[in-house]
């Protein structure tokens, strides 16, 4: 299925939140999550469903003022 | 100074962002002795670009405080905030709701209404605000236990744009820490903010953008300590016209 990733149109194959990180390699500890302008907690990822169109956001730390 | 029922005894809060290397923003944040530092959060890359970051943080020893920088909604901040506090470990928020884009001034309506959401979800939200009293008045109301009110438009450095209305907050708010948050470009500048009796000083550019950040960061922490002393020494008032500080009883006459 289709998804936003980061402002990106991607393919993915996984349906849970958990196994599309990994298939689009988002593998690093260091981010969080926000499905369709919410937030997902990480504990949240394996039961997470994607469906085609989604926007997902995936952010880690960045420097800041 | 207690932010939170979290003893801090470094009144400097130092930003990460636009230094010239790591290795400067590493060597700053050493000499400023900064104990707490700003952070931020952004689309992570799938190099996974963020983790080398988050390892200097963690280095660094410091308390870090998340931002909602560039959010321009409530609902961004708030999404934002939930982002952060898994992210790094912390329920501090420094809560910003942008209200235009050119002056970057927060947006009070939103930001309050922000803080509400965020305080009732167990956030220790860090305001950045304006000098306005109803405001930072809302802000308590809401949740808030201390206020971060703006020197000047964010990365202007322009020194204190209304020491008056700082002031007033001074009197207004006693009790309540305030954190000048934005807009300070020297050490002078951010002596002026702890002379005004103003508990702490959140600074980046200034830093960052200095020829030699290391010692601007030490150039601003000495600043505010010395600002911060000068206050409770209970400087003394101007007069119009001129004492002599000599003692002129016992002066020869010489003519």
């Amino acid at each position: 299925m289709k998804i936003i990733v980061n402002a990106k149109p991607r393919e993915v194959t996984n349906e849970t939140l958990e196994d599309a990180l990994m298939e689009l390699e988002f593998t690093s500890p260091a981010i969080a999550t926000a499905l369709n302008g919410s937030f997902v907690p990480r504990e949240e990822y394996s039961e997470t469903s994607l469906s085609e169109g989604d926007r997902l956001e995936v952010l880690a730390p960045m420097q800041g003022g | 100074m207690q932010l939170y029922g979290t003893d801090i005894s470094s009144r400097l809060l130092l930003g990460t962002a636009q230094y010239p290397s790591p290795a400067v923003l590493r060597k700053a944040i050493e000499t400023s002795r900064a104990e707490i530092i700003t952070v931020s959060l952004r689309r992570e890359t799938a190099d996974g670009s963020g983790a080398g970051f988050w390892e200097l943080l963690k280095d660094s020893g410091c308390k870090v405080l998340p931002n909602t920088a560039g959010c321009h909604s409530v609902q961004e901040a708030v999404v934002t905030a939930q982002m952060a506090r898994e992210l790094f470990g912390t329920d501090w928020i420094k809560l910003e709701v942008i209200g235009n884009s050119d002056t970057l001034q927060p947006d009070v309506f939103g930001l309050v209404e922000a803080a509400r959401v965020l305080c009732a979800d167990g956030f220790k939200v860090f305001p950045y605000t304006t000098d306005d009293l109803v405001v930072g008045e809302k802000l308590l109301e809401a949740g808030c236990e201390l206020l971060m009110p703006w020197g000047a438009p964010i990365g202007s450095g322009q020194g204190l744009r209304n020491p008056d209305a700082l002031r007033a907050m001074r009197a207004h708010f006693p009790d309540v820490p305030l954190i000048v948050d934005a807009g300070i470009g020297r050490p002078s500048d951010a002596t002026h903010a702890m002379e005004l009796g103003m508990d702490a000083v959140l600074l980046n550019t200034a830093v960052a953008k200095a020829g030699d950040p290391a010692l601007m960061a030490k150039a601003m922490a000495q600043a505010i300590e010395a600002g911060c002393n000068g206050y409770i020494a209970d400087p003394m008032d101007p007069r119009d016209m001129a004492v002599p500080s000599t003692p002129t009883l016992g002066m020869a006459e010489l003519i």
